[in-house]
């Protein structure tokens, strides 16, 4: 890794944890969004190219634009002057992989998405891939190498859905759910979504094609204290409780958002889960968020034939 | 004329009919010729949905959490589906 990467804050990183996603606005320049706007869709019909050959039990003629296999070193995985590989070199962006999934990670594969110009469908809300278990994650960056406007196939998200565990699709009821979001946003932006945040394609109702490279990164390292923790220890406090006393300035402030789907009752879990998370990014055993692990932990370690 | 039923999700801050909506999907039996629902979301409480003369039909039960998963979170867990039939033109 560059020492001189822009790594995550504390705040950004409790964001994530809550929230699930970070939005990177118009930080790739806009001579790769360029590049980008030439080569994706390619990329796109390469895929299809080879995915079409393999059904009909043939070998892909090569296309100039092979697919990185899964598990490549992403500082191996892609040509350094092709769009994706200028995009994971921008400071910004390469600077939060840092902080999210370490200085080594590797491709899991990319994919680019394509949406027409009035193409009205709307696709299922899921999360990627099936449930994947543990406390670990992967990020997918979704990048918008144009401006999206209201209504032009910005990707749907709900926030704050990527902790619950749910299987791909099998939350494409959910139709409508207060507060989720569609991506509007300036050429060049990045969202990184941790692997759970529900999302789905959005109907595009404008006139232009809409381009987005969606790429998923595997860390390769504990993902404990990777980002920028100068101001971690003052803030990291476990007895922050929102019935007793609280900061405004503690990391406990910020994982005890909630959102507006969110049942009263399910938030406290949400709270519990994110806790959890947090002790594993920072490999403090002892975090929490209003006492709930802390005093059931205490009390089991009183009874423990409970367990 | 003809029947066609439409059918409404709504997902509800908490188990009793008259909490808040969360989240709604609606899907029309009558292809878009009955009347439509308005508003995100259509109806403020699952009670306004029945004063707006929408029909029950099915609740989601209330489950006990699986041992060892109790805090772990998965989909809406106050999902009531209703229903209301329409008259279209048509045999």
């Amino acid at each position: 890794m560059a020492p001189d990467l822009p790594l995550l804050t504390t705040d950004q990183m409790a964001c994530f944890v809550a929230r699930g996603f970070l939005a990177l606005e118009a930080v790739v320049p806009p001579e790769v969004n360029e590049q980008a706007m030439e080569e994706l869709p390619g990329l796109f019909r390469g895929w299809l190219h080879e995915f079409g050959a393999l059904n009909a039990g043939q070998v892909a003629d090569d296309d100039g634009a092979p697919l990185p296999r899964s598990g490549t070193p992403l500082g191996d995985a892609y040509d350094p002057t092709s769009a994706f590989g200028r995009l994971v070199r921008v400071p910004a962006v390469a600077g939060a992989i840092a902080s999210l999934v370490g200085g080594a990670p590797v491709v899991d594969h990319h994919f680019v998405h394509l949406k027409g110009a009035g193409d009205l469908t709307a696709q299922g809300l899921h999360a990627d891939a099936i449930i994947d278990e543990g406390t670990a994650f992967d990020i997918q960056l979704f990048w918008f190498p144009h401006e999206v406007g209201p209504g032009a196939g910005g990707t749907r998200y709900v926030p704050g859905s990527h902790l619950r565990r749910v299987n791909t699709d099998d939350v494409s009821r959910y139709q409508h759910l207060a507060g989720d979001e569609h991506v509007v946003c300036p050429a060049g932006t990045v969202m990184i979504f941790h692997h759970g945040l529900w999302h789905a394609g959005a109907p595009n109702r404008s006139d232009t094609l809409r381009v987005m490279g969606k790429l998923r990164l595997n860390p390769s390292e504990p993902q404990v204290r990777l980002w920028d923790t100068s101001d971690l220890e003052a803030r990291n406090r476990a007895d922050d409780h929102m019935f007793a006393r609280f900061e405004p300035g503690t990391v406990a402030a910020l994982l005890r958002r909630s959102e507006r789907w969110y049942e009263p009752s399910v938030h406290r879990l949400e709270t519990v889960q994110r806790a959890k998370l947090w002790r594993h990014l920072t490999g403090d055993v002892g975090f929490d968020v209003d006492w709930y692990l802390t005093r059931t932990e205490r009390r089991l370690a009183l009874a423990p034939s409970d367990t | 004329m003809a029947t066609r039923q439409q059918v409404l999700f709504l997902w509800l801050a908490g188990p009793a009919l008259d909490a808040a909506v969360l989240g709604w999907a609606f899907h029309d039996g009558s292809a878009g010729a009955g009347p439509q629902v308005d508003g995100d979301p259509p109806y403020a409480t699952g009670v306004a949905a029945l004063v707006d003369g929408w029909r029950l039909f099915q609740v989601s039960p209330l489950v006990p959490p699986t041992p060892g998963h109790e805090r772990e979170t998965s989909f809406l867990k106050h999902e009531f589906v209703f229903e209301r039939l329409v008259e279209v033109p048509g045999a």
